[in-house]
């Protein structure tokens, strides 16, 4: 193996945490988060000379996207379609969180606030949930979400900004699930 | 993009509460042994290879793997024992790549011991080789052909060293190996029953020095 080639190699697996936490939160399973990933690495070797240099995390992350993107589709799960109603989710919504103290007695209900808090995300369109990962959980930048998404800065800005207020609206309804 | 308080306030409860989800160890092992075919490929490639439409990826890394194999016989070493060098040094370079150098981060040698013994099934000797310029940094538990080993982790300067050491049992290891790799050097040796690997990028001379060291100051 050359040593540009053990580079990539190398540089591949340090993106591997990522890769997983958006393949596993697109497809919302483990096993087929996993296949995603594995299934996506083969694409970055098989296509890698299509890799421009710089930055490969955006890169990297566009593969898997398009791979899971590839099964949800297949698997009919058009959430994605689902009609986004601006006056309905765009409401400006008081945070309920916020005001957690960090006592003991509020642990259980920090518990509570994460899975409330994950199914939240977990229930938002696809489009609108990756944006919110690779901003927040990634912290990526928005060139860079545009790159992963194929799609431009500015639409990057206005889905981050309704996945937010989408977001704000599900953890405000469902205070306890 | 402006970001309000708001915004923020939702950025920090997200990235403190949802979920990350980390990639799992088995498969970092298929990526990572995918990423950089061994001769240990064709065997483990049937499981990844059940996704039909990769029968031509797999064909072709099939070749690359019969050419890297090709190219590694000339070497004059057996099979089974260049399988074992490329194992050995795939646990090093991951061991440095994915930041998991040690289950037990300690300098001091009765700490490290007991805490490997506990995990495995044999107790490796443990030296502290500080006072040499060698200090332990710490132990993990690793796997190496199809067994739980203990891999002790020492530094020279600002490399790192990874030994590797599991019981012989009846096996015979062979003879001592003394390898360079892809920029890295290998030695293994056995005393008292067990086999000991040392990779590093360290040089050769330096390595010898620490298998001396090693040999004369394990407590065996």
């Amino acid at each position: 193996m050359t040593e540009q080639a053990q580079q990539f190699e190398a540089v591949a697996l340090s993106y591997l945490n990522a890769a997983y936490n958006l393949a596993r939160w697109l497809v919302r399973d483990e096993q087929v988060a996993q296949d995603m990933v594995q299934e996506a690495y083969l694409r970055a070797l098989k296509y890698r000379e299509s890799f421009r240099g710089g930055d490969m995390r955006p890169w990297l992350l566009g593969i898997v996207r398009n791979t899971c993107y590839t099964w949800l589709q297949q698997s009919k799960q058009r959430e994605d379609q689902v009609e986004f109603d601006e006056e309905r989710d765009s409401e400006n919504c008081e945070l309920i969180f916020g005001q957690t103290e960090s006592n003991p007695e509020t642990l259980a209900m920090r518990k509570q606030e994460s899975l409330h808090l994950n199914q939240s995300i977990n229930a938002l369109p696809a489009v609108f949930r990756e944006v919110l990962i690779l901003r927040e959980l990634e912290e990526l930048s928005y060139d860079d979400i545009a790159v992963v998404a194929a799609i431009p800065v500015g639409t990057v800005m206005s889905r981050l900004s309704r996945a937010r207020a989408m977001l704000r609206a599900a953890l405000q309804r469902g205070e306890i699930v | 993009m402006m970001e309000n308080r708001e915004d923020s306030e939702l950025a920090a409860l997200i990235k403190h509460k949802a979920d990350y989800f980390e990639a799992p160890q088995d498969l970092r092992g298929r990526v990572s042994r995918m990423l950089t075919p061994t001769p240990v490929v064709p065997e483990r490639a049937s499981r990844w290879l059940v996704w039909r439409q990769w029968w031509g990826v797999g064909a072709a890394f099939a070749m690359g793997v019969m050419l890297s194999v090709a190219v590694t016989s000339l070497r004059g070493l057996p099979a089974s024992q260049d399988r074992l060098i490329e194992q050995v040094l795939d646990s090093h370079v991951r061991s440095l790549m994915v930041a998991h150098l040690s289950d037990i981060a300690s300098s001091d040698q009765h700490t490290v011991k007991p805490w490997l013994s506990s995990h495995l099934d044999f107790s490796p000797p443990v030296a502290d080789l500080a006072s040499a310029g060698f200090p332990l940094l710490g132990g993990r538990m690793d796997y190496l052909e199809g067994r739980a080993v203990a891999a002790l982790v020492y530094q020279r300067h600002l490399h790192t060293i990874n030994v590797f050491v599991w019981p012989l049992r009846d096996k015979p290891s062979g003879a001592p190996v003394s390898a360079t790799r892809r920029g890295f050097n290998l030695k293994s040796w056995d005393k008292n029953g067990m086999q000991f690997w040392a990779v590093s990028d360290i040089q050769s001379a330096e390595l010898d020095k620490f298998e001396t060291l090693l040999r004369e100051q394990s407590g065996l």
